[in-house]
């Protein structure tokens, strides 16, 4: 059993059969065998948040996940949520409010903050604090994401007929 | 770093789990929600030969209430307890703790089960689980037994499930009238480890606790009953005999130091805590905490 293992799961929207070894987590996984590199791996022990992903609809560290888990499942990484354009406003209020430097922590710190705005359309400051505090930023200090996350909820709110 | 190399069996069934167990022993790890066993497993604090997966057991999963039980099943995860309307209103302690434990994504995958029996000191479940008196139920070939919380929890890590038994579910006696609780804890960052904190069942009548099951955590190698707050029950609480519980709880407490506090230090919190809590429930402005520990 030792022995690589067949999975086959969806990722992007796109069926994925592959072949791993059960110690292989999901993050290698996308980063080494589908090249989705824009998942980071920090800590590898679920502290930093930079591997989070999307998985079945709710955000996962994809650190703390073996690819084996993942046979029948449906994963969205950030490619996925760039591409389909879903997050393209909060994506623009990053670059605009300067709520990124080296960008290391972006992609999980996006894929989070896109959690909280589908559960809730209009967190206050408080709440966006508490629902990204599973994710690390070594450069910013924090405000200038908060001011992102929370312009894009008001700009969705106000886009609402 | 990367998890050293092991095999991966996926149990199709609570059978078909402890038929794995059986034959493997202390070779395998089960692997529940994966948030505290994958860090260890990743940092090579452990390195199983099997991983038994239990995740798709979905007999394990669910909250139900059976007269006067709340029965949760171990695969329940803490964003489902934290969710339920039936914690809310049976057991408000659990689910004003499990704010606590760590972040959406990570609660997204941690389960009740996972949290007890990895038995970290410094976690908020095992904790919990004392102040609220659970019975945690495991299962092994040969049959079930129940296990009180205080007794399950063993050491750092530590706890009384043999390694061919399962953890299947936690039973909670639902709160009675007049129930109080508290939880509070001191940590560098939300959802991080407690350096100190506290979970509180409490009965209070006519402004004195008949019960007062204070559980302190992260100061010690588990989950600590405080005798000292026998002191408390039954008396009309002044700042002497608060002061005398508080004395009794820093002799009782034997923390560890790391780089977070030094055992002096988690001994002052732990004190501080228990002056809020007795503050907080009885709500007695003039016992004003921090100042008299």
């Amino acid at each position: 059993m030792t022995a690589a293992m067949p999975i086959s799961l969806e990722v992007n929207g796109e069926g994925v059969d592959a072949h791993v070894l059960p110690r292989l987590n999901l993050a290698d996984f996308l980063r080494e065998h589908l090249k989705l590199t824009g998942t980071h791996v920090g800590c590898e022990h679920g502290v930093c948040g930079a591997c989070t992903v999307r998985l079945n609809g709710e955000i996962v560290r994809s650190c703390l996940m073996l690819a084996v888990q993942t046979d029948g499942a449906s994963v969205v990484t950030i490619e996925g949520l760039s591409d389909s354009g879903e997050i393209v406003d909060l994506q623009a209020a990053f670059r605009d409010r300067n709520a990124l430097q080296c960008g290391f922590c972006t992609p999980g710190m996006l894929v989070t903050a896109q959690d909280l705005l589908e559960q809730e359309t209009e967190p206050d400051r408080e709440r966006i604090r508490e629902h990204l505090s599973g994710n690390y930023c070594r450069c910013t200090g924090y405000q200038a994401i908060i001011d992102a996350v929370e312009t894009t909820a008001r700009a969705r709110m106000g886009r609402k007929p | 770093m990367k998890a050293s190399a092991f095999s991966y069996a996926r149990a199709t069934s609570v059978a078909n789990a402890l038929e794995l167990l059986a034959a493997y022993g202390d070779k395998a790890k089960v692997l529940s929600g994966g948030q505290s066993l994958m860090p260890a497993m990743n940092l090579r604090l452990i390195s199983p030969e099997l991983i038994v997966d239990i995740g798709e057991i979905t007999e394990l999963r669910g909250i139900a209430v059976k007269g006067c039980v709340l029965s949760i099943g171990a695969l329940t995860r803490h964003v489902d307890l934290l969710r339920s309307p039936e914690i809310a209103a049976h057991a408000p302690l659990l689910t004003e703790a499990v704010a606590h434990v760590a972040h959406p994504a990570v609660r997204n995958r941690g389960t009740l089960g996972g949290s007890l029996a990895h038995a970290d000191p410094a976690s908020e479940l095992p904790a919990s689980m004392v102040a609220l008196n659970a019975t945690i139920v495991a299962r092994d070939q040969t049959g079930e037994r129940r296990i009180a919380a205080r007794d399950f929890l063993t050491g750092i890590y530590e706890t009384a499930l043999s390694a061919q038994e399962l953890l299947i579910a936690v039973e909670l006696p639902i709160v009675q009238e007049n129930s109080a609780h508290f939880f509070h804890e001191f940590a560098r960052r939300h959802g991080d480890y407690a350096i100190a904190g506290v979970a509180t069942q409490a009965i209070v009548r006519g402004g004195l606790f008949t019960d007062l099951r204070a559980t302190f955590f992260a100061v010690g190698d588990r989950p600590i009953l405080a005798k000292a707050a026998t002191k408390l029950i039954n008396v009309r609480i002044t700042p002497a005999v608060l002061a005398e519980a508080s004395a009794a709880l820093g002799e009782e407490l034997d923390p560890q130091e790391d780089q977070q506090a030094s055992a002096a230090m988690r001994r002052h919190l732990a004190k501080i805590l228990l002056a809020r809590c007795v503050f907080a429930l009885l709500g007695r402005p003039d016992l004003t905490p921090g100042e008299r520990v």
